[in-house]
């Protein structure tokens, strides 16, 4: 048996309508007016760079965040998607987000009991099939670990 | 010899090689695999991967050490390959032939030991906008070593060399010349023979590197007057870990040793060591004995199948490669350089690269995404990669069309 046989998936289970649409209409791509932490994110094997600027306040609430950058359908996705979903959370939810997503994308299970509902992050589950991917679909999430930890390094997936 | 009835004999001869090569007879995900990526590494045939294993099997030992038989043998089938490698390239003398762990260490053995005893401020270092890292960052470590400054020479749209802002550049400060034969990520072939003489009416020494020359023409060290020609084993159906530094004898004789260990001294002692003689001063300690003899095997295969068989073949399918992809609504060709070797650089609509490659995979076709460490080329086209297909003798013309279809595919995915 050929490892292909294993792979019967289409490849549009990859790039789903929702992935295409992220990733040619990017939301909240630009900068923030106020910016209060922000990371690079930097996948040297590619070259896909974003930087992810955040507005936190100090109930710790994400009020704001958007990214620039370029890089492969998956990566900009993935970042739009991020985004999206962190808008209103507090960083601690952020976190629990960011846990489950690299779960998610590494097959295996997010670490402590809080059960996250992922919604439309989902999408990103086909990414996990392709194993050289999964680093342009984490890339923005390990730069949102970067600024809210504030690290002064730019985020790396090597 | 009419050139249909070269071709035709090309043809025959390269058609029936495909078999010789074990790895492409497999499917990649319910495909039939098409293997468009041998600019990065080329699959190995039967001869290479035969020699290594019959070498391993009966013959290893040491080289150039024991007295007992498999020493012995394995000191015959390492230097046997030295000499394969001599006449492939035509140098006068396997003397002239280091064996290297690749180009990449061939090119910092010249930086370190040719030209840092000789750099100073003042002096420069001489390259191009068309090189790869590995013709690239040893030079920058040389001239950061010692004061040196590195110059650029620039390129044109098409990807090609600006001889005469080149020539130009060849100041009396120069103190070498390090030039790619072929492109990389462009598969522009340079005029290297003219390029080597011009350095040379102003005393300036060249480098060429070589790695993606020798897969696919005729090389004759001798002919094109380089100083040092750099190559490696993997680019022409060899193992990985293997490569050759050429040098012209009188500048390798007058060259301190790179590294020190066992194998390139006559005789140590503590107040100090008097070194082996050429190659062997620049092969410290154990070789990659089974790599070279690999190495050696590759060399014969491409003699037998000729050259000049392998170019034209190539020849014909880059030119319907180029054809086919030019034809496909959208695409972006870099890298259009009047003289190129079967290499072809593209962009497909706003698809990004490593979509392409994905989606291309998906279908069983292999081809390169990403920066092809050539940075300074991608920013050159401000691009931030590109997606490569690259062609060896044992593709065809069913390979291509399987590549535009894949790309078919993915322009409709992406519509």
């Amino acid at each position: 048996m050929t490892a292909g046989s294993l792979h019967t998936d289409d490849v549009r289970d990859l790039y789903r309508d929702l992935i295409l649409d992220h990733a040619r209409n990017p939301r909240h791509f630009g900068k923030l007016d106020h910016t209060t932490h922000s990371a690079e994110g930097i996948n040297p094997l590619c070259g896909d760079k974003l930087r992810l600027y955040l507005d936190v306040d100090a109930d710790e609430t994400i009020k704001g965040a958007a990214f620039e950058g370029s890089g492969c359908a998956i990566s900009v996705a993935s970042a739009s998607l991020l985004t999206d979903t962190v808008i209103g959370l507090s960083s601690e939810d952020a976190m629990a987000i960011f846990d489950a997503v690299t779960a998610q994308l590494s097959g295996g299970d997010a670490p402590g009991d809080r059960k996250v509902d992922l919604g439309k992050l989902r999408a990103l589950a086909g990414v996990r099939e392709y194993p050289t991917r999964v680093k342009c679909a984490t890339l923005a999430w390990h730069a949102l670990k970067s600024a809210l930890r504030q690290d002064t390094a730019p985020a790396s997936t090597e | 010899m009419t050139h249909a009835q070269q071709l035709t004999e090309a043809q025959s001869v390269v058609a029936a090689c495909r078999a010789d090569f074990p790895a492409l007879d497999q499917d990649v995900n319910g495909h039939r695999l098409v293997y468009l990526d041998s600019a990065a590494s080329a699959q190995q045939p039967s001869a290479v991967i035969d020699a290594i294993a019959h070498y391993e099997r009966h013959d290893h030992a040491n080289v150039h050490r024991g007295v007992h038989t498999l020493s012995h043998r394995a000191t015959d089938a390492y230097e046997g390959a030295r000499e394969t490698l001599r006449a492939f390239i035509n140098a006068a003398s396997t003397t002239e032939v280091v064996f290297t762990s690749g180009t990449t260490e061939s090119i910092n053995l010249v930086a370190q030991s040719f030209c840092r005893p000789k750099l100073g401020p003042g002096d420069k270092v001489l390259i191009t906008h068309l090189e790869h890292h590995a013709n690239i960052v040893p030079w920058q470590l040389v001239c950061e070593q010692t004061g040196a400054e590195l110059v650029v020479a620039p390129i044109n749209d098409r990807g090609e060399l600006e001889l005469d802002a080149l020539y130009a550049l060849m100041d009396d400060a120069v103190r070498l010349l390090a030039v790619s034969h072929v492109s990389n990520a462009l598969g522009t072939i340079n005029p290297i023979k003219d390029i080597i003489a011009k350095a040379h009416s102003r005393d300036i020494p060249v480098l060429v590197d070589g790695a993606q020359g020798v897969p696919h023409m005729k090389v004759d060290v001798r002919d094109l007057d380089c100083d040092f020609y750099a190559f490696s084993g993997h680019k022409m159906f060899g193992p990985t870990g293997t490569g050759v530094l050429y040098g012209k004898e009188s500048l390798l004789d007058a060259m301190p040793p790179y590294q020190g260990g066992g194998d390139m001294i006559l005789e140590v002692s503590f107040s100090g060591t008097t070194f082996n003689e050429l190659p062997y001063k620049f092969e410290a300690g154990t070789p990659n004995i089974s790599g070279v003899v690999g190495f050696g095997a590759a060399a014969k295969y491409l003699e037998d199948l000729g050259m000049q068989n392998v170019e034209a073949w190539e020849n014909e399918l880059s030119h319907y490669m180029t054809q086919q992809l030019a034809a496909i609504d959208g695409i972006r060709l870099i890298g259009t350089a009047k003289h190129k070797a079967s290499v072809q650089s593209f962009l497909l609509g706003d698809i990004h690269p490593h979509d392409l490659g994905t989606i291309l995979d998906h279908q069983g076709v292999a081809i390169r995404t990403g920066h092809h460490c050539a940075m300074p080329v991608m920013e050159f086209f401000g691009v931030p990669g590109t997606a490569r297909a690259s062609l060896a003798l044992y593709n065809n013309f069913d390979d291509v069309d399987r590549l535009v279809s894949a790309l078919d595919k993915a322009l409709e995915i992406f519509a």
